[in-house]
């Protein structure tokens, strides 16, 4: 079976997003002051061919620990979905 | 009789400083490690030098840290064998946990590439060990990502080790925040791990160790290895 991942990586809360905090200032720029708080991370999509849904989570959780994130300064998060 | 091997990723490029750095000026016997091969060619003492590997891509070093010759460099240094990672190559030994610690954006998220001064903490290390205390050194950056973290836990811990190797400071030894260039948590420049064989630093002591640049401040760290290493 083939499954699609959606994975998204965030800067850790506890850390400043310096490329967030200047998208943040920019918004009063475009007439928008309300938005606040602007986080900017990855969103990483993959495919991988597994026997079960389970299978595939594993892999994919192992492949975001290994490689996709670094939990030192990130935290991620992923949904799988089978292909068509 | 030490033999200095420079590990070339794609994307390195002050490999060939380093190298410079070793043979020509401290006259060492220094070969090159590609990132494929899948030995260290029998050197004792292995250096990740300063670049972009792959770009930088995803994180700076998060896909050099999976070359084919990084599980040789990993075994050398969990045997107790010398690593020592500047600027990139520091990059990558943490994402390869061989020092604690990351590296994240520089606050100001602009490249900075100018001299600095750091500070040894201690002598306790091979790479500190020849050096003033109170003198404050003067070396390059030239990073993006430089900016030290690690949680606070970890924080005190590496402290207490000894494990921080280098602080930012001014050119009179002052450690401020105004002469922290890149937002590095308590104005850190480099770390070891806990064996104290495994270096990281994000300034360049290669840049500055040649009379003609007219800043040799780096030398006292290669001279610091030599004393050490070749006795």
């Amino acid at each position: 079976m083939k499954f699609r991942a959606e994975i998204d990586v965030m800067p850790l809360k506890a850390l400043l997003d310096p490329q967030g905090k200047a998208v943040t200032g920019s918004m009063k720029n475009i007439g928008l002051p309300e938005v606040q708080n602007v986080r900017i991370g990855k969103h990483i999509t993959l495919e991988l061919e597994a026997p079960s849904k389970d299978t595939a989570t594993t892999k994919v959780d192992e492949a975001c620990k290994k490689l996709l994130a670094n939990q030192i300064m990130e935290s991620y998060e992923f949904e799988i979905f089978e292909s068509k | 009789m030490s033999k200095f091997g420079v590990v070339i990723f794609p994307g390195s490029n002050c490999d060939q400083d380093m190298i410079y750095a070793l043979r020509n000026i401290m006259g060492q016997d220094v070969v090159e490690l590609w990132h494929k091969d899948k030995d260290l060619k029998n050197c004792d003492f292995i250096i990740l030098p300063g670049g972009f590997s792959h770009g930088d891509y995803l994180r700076s070093g998060a896909i050099a840290r999976f070359a084919p010759i990084m599980e040789k460099v990993i075994d050398h240094a969990a045997k107790g064998g010398y690593v020592f990672g500047v600027c990139n190559g520091f990059q990558i030994l943490c994402e390869a946990g061989l020092v604690p610690g990351a590296l994240l954006h520089n606050t100001e998220r602009r490249f900075i590439c100018k001299n600095v001064f750091i500070k040894a903490e201690h002598n306790e290390s091979l790479l500190t060990s020849g050096i003033p205390l109170n003198k404050a050194l003067k070396i390059p950056i030239a990073h993006g990502e430089g900016n030290y973290f690690i949680d606070a836990k970890s924080l005190e811990k590496i402290k207490k080790n000894g494990q921080v190797l280098f602080r930012y400071c001014d050119d009179k030894g002052n450690v401020t925040p105004e002469s922290n260039p890149n937002g590095s948590l308590d104005n850190i420049a480099g770390v070891c791990n806990v064996g104290k064989n495994v270096f990281g630093m994000m300034p360049h002591p290669e840049r500055a160790s040649d009379p003609v640049l007219g800043n040799t401040d780096g030398m006292v760290l290669f001279q610091s290895i030599l004393s050490t290493v070749l006795q």
